[in-house]
């Protein structure tokens, strides 16, 4: 596949985007060797292994790595393959354990890494091996941020929040606590489900598609909100009814929906189903104001940080992880978050509230997964395949870092997939990390262009 | 929840040989192939007459854990946490009306489906098994769900159910606990109501 190829697979600058990069198996196939070993990528969170010993296994793009904390506390990621003859060493999902023991020859790792047993190894390998040879590959790059854990295989990657950039402010709202402090969250479940859709509609419905609202039409006629058994309708309580929507697209590729308040708003009156948490979230939110003055105007509705993470920031509220398992199959993890120390009625109420929203069995998500589904589907036909995909929608509309750092539009547009899939192109032809940080794009110092295209 | 969910105590027990086990064991099969023919033609109103309203009706996530290891590292706990979903009546009742408003897309068109059950075990009656109120029973399911063209999906699993009998409404169910025997889920969606 030459660059020239990929030019004409994203062609942001007249908005279409070629079908092959939801379906084809040569660019999946690029997308796992360029770019999933080189972005950071999201493993997992701290609450869920809280002490020495303990292991979740986890993902990075197709590939099983073990997340797990030493001894001394340190947070390792491990590829899950034995430097012997390649078994998974550990196929439990989680737990607490001394050493990672392989099945096969039962060569033994020890929490940090290190080959520690051989067996017969003073018979057999003597003088040949040097365990220090053999360790179980660790990540080259691992940063615990506010509890999440994240993880690359490319040495020279930017650190963790350099690679976040401006996007930093926005997951930063995700993962507070709802009353300003800092960081403070803990997971209270993890979803793992297959889907047989490209990965890349569900990130890009994340980036702020907030046009496929329609999709859900079903669930805010019925309500199913954290108000709604006291009559309210629609999936969630209308936090951001009086504040300024917008969309904000990341050199770095990443691009969220978040809402500015006014700066005199007020609480807007929310989990109406249980007064005493609807006082809760009041308190939070006063709390916050107090906390954080003008910068709690901000509120994170979604968001993807590129390429393959995603949240909610509020209503529900959690981090989501789109797996690749091949062109047409994604392995959805979602990471439901609550404060740690919030009560429990709270949390119980959360709770219930995240179970009918999300996830393969949540009256919302069901209504994507279909979206996802047919939307791959039905780009594989040879006719179907000479078709460009449309995102046009609110070309040059947005303005440079007003009122925040990025390319903000005001109204629904989908620049942050123009953007999006400019970086993912990036990473295909193999760019250096100046490129891939979106150092150079002129759509941060000049604005995106508009150039008007039929349909090509 | 603990004392309802948790039926380790009962799977062992057999009660076969006990007077007025088999005429419950038949009425309770009846009730299994009512509930199933209600679900597979879509009368969801009625079948909604068939749980109570004090309701738990959840499906446990499942993870691999080694063999020496609690339930509660296998299965979600009920009452904590997330699950693949933990329903009242309410929240039910809200799926059904979901379905009926002709624009939830992941069952608009419907799935066509067919629920099997079987292993239909009673293994707990109070008072007695000729005079039972309080029920405890273990069965099987299969559905089988087809929609659009070839987007097929089977459902395999055991299904944990208490039931309680009142004069007025016959049997109903007031805990279900659906136990699929997959650990990261093999389906896009849970549509529909096993």
């Amino acid at each position: 596949m030459e660059h020239s190829d990929l030019k004409t697979l994203v062609d942001a600058d007249h908005g279409m985007i070629s079908r092959e990069i939801f379906t084809s198996p040569a660019i999946y196939k690029r997308e796992l060797e360029s770019l999933f070993t080189r972005t950071w990528l999201f493993v997992g969170h701290e609450s869920l292994i809280p002490n020495p010993g303990d292991f979740y296994l986890s993902r990075m793009g197709e590939e099983s790595v073990i997340l797990c904390r030493d001894r001394t506390g340190e947070v390792h990621v491990f590829l899950n393959s034995c430097t012997h003859r390649g078994m998974k060493v550990c196929r439990y999902d989680k737990g607490n354990a001394k050493v990672f023991t392989c099945p096969y020859h039962a060569w033994s790792f020890a929490l940090d890494g290190s080959l520690q047993g051989v067996p017969h190894f003073d018979d057999l390998y003597d003088g040949v091996l040097d365990r220090d040879d053999w360790s179980l590959l660790e990540v080259d790059r691992m940063a615990v941020y506010k509890g999440t854990i994240w993880a690359s295989w490319d040495k020279d990657a930017p650190n963790f929040e350099t690679y976040l950039g401006d996007a930093k402010l926005h997951l930063d709202m995700t993962l507070d606590c709802r009353d300003g402090r800092s960081g403070g969250s803990e997971v209270i479940g993890v979803h793992r489900w297959k889907f047989p859709a490209n990965w890349k509609f569900a990130a890009e419905n994340f980036l702020g598609d907030s046009y496929h609202n329609h999709s859900h039409g079903s669930v805010d006629a019925i309500g199913i909100g954290p108000s709604a058994r006291s009559g309210v309708k629609g999936r969630r309580d209308d936090e951001m009814k009086a504040a300024q929507h917008i969309w904000i697209s990341f050199p770095e590729g990443h691009g969220v929906h978040s809402a500015m308040e006014h700066p005199d708003a007020e609480f807007i009156d929310s989990y109406l189903d249980q007064p005493e948490i609807g006082a809760y979230f009041r308190h939070c939110y006063e709390e916050r104001r107090r906390r954080l003055g003008d910068e709690a105007q901000l509120i994170p509705f979604t968001g993807t940080i590129f390429p393959n993470t995603s949240y909610h920031g509020r209503q529900p509220r959690g981090l989501c992880a789109w797996h690749p398992h091949s062109s047409g199959e994604t392995e959805g993890w979602r990471f439901f978050l609550v404060d740690t120390d919030a009560p429990t009625a709270v949390k119980d109420f959360l709770r219930h509230y995240y179970m009918r929203y999300s996830g393969p069995a949540g009256m919302t998500e069901q209504d994507d997964m279909e979206n996802w589904l047919y939307a791959s589907a039905a780009s594989k036909g040879t006719i179907a395949k000479r078709l460009k995909l449309n995102y046009q929608q609110s070309m040059g509309a947005a303005k440079l870092n007003d009122p925040l750092p990025g390319l903000v539009a005001t109204q629904m547009s989908e620049h942050m997939a123009r953007g999006y899939y400019t970086r993912w192109r990036d990473y295909l032809e193999g760019r250096d990390w100046d490129q891939l940080l979106g150092v150079d794009d002129p759509r941060f110092s000049d604005g995106e262009p508009v150039t008007k295209a039929g349909r090509a | 929840m603990s004392a309802v969910s948790d039926f380790s105590d009962l799977i062992g027990r057999n009660l076969a040989a006990q007077p007025g086990y088999a005429a419950l064991q038949s009425q309770l099969e009846a009730f299994y192939f009512l509930e199933a023919d209600l679900l597979d033609n879509r009368r969801y109103r009625a079948w909604l007459d068939l749980l109570a309203d004090d309701l738990t009706y959840y499906m446990p996530m499942r993870a691999n854990v080694p063999l020496a290891h609690d339930r509660s590292d296998e299965f979600t706990t009920v009452g904590e946490g997330i699950h693949w979903f933990e329903n009242d009546k309410w929240t039910v009742v809200k799926r059904v009306e979901q379905i009926e408003t002709g624009i939830h897309y992941a069952e608009e068109p419907l799935s066509r489906i067919t629920h099997m059950i079987s292993n239909v075990r009673i293994v707990d009656a109070k008072p007695d098994l000729e005079t039972a109120q309080q029920i405890a029973v273990t069965n099987r399911f299969l559905l089988y769900q087809n929609r659009i063209v070839d987007d097929t999906t089977t459902f395999v699993g055991r299904r944990h159910d208490r039931l309680r009998h009142n004069a007025g409404t016959g049997w109903q169910v007031h805990f279900r606990e659906v136990i699929i025997e997959q650990g990261i889920l093999q389906a896009k969606n849970i549509t529909n109501f096993l």
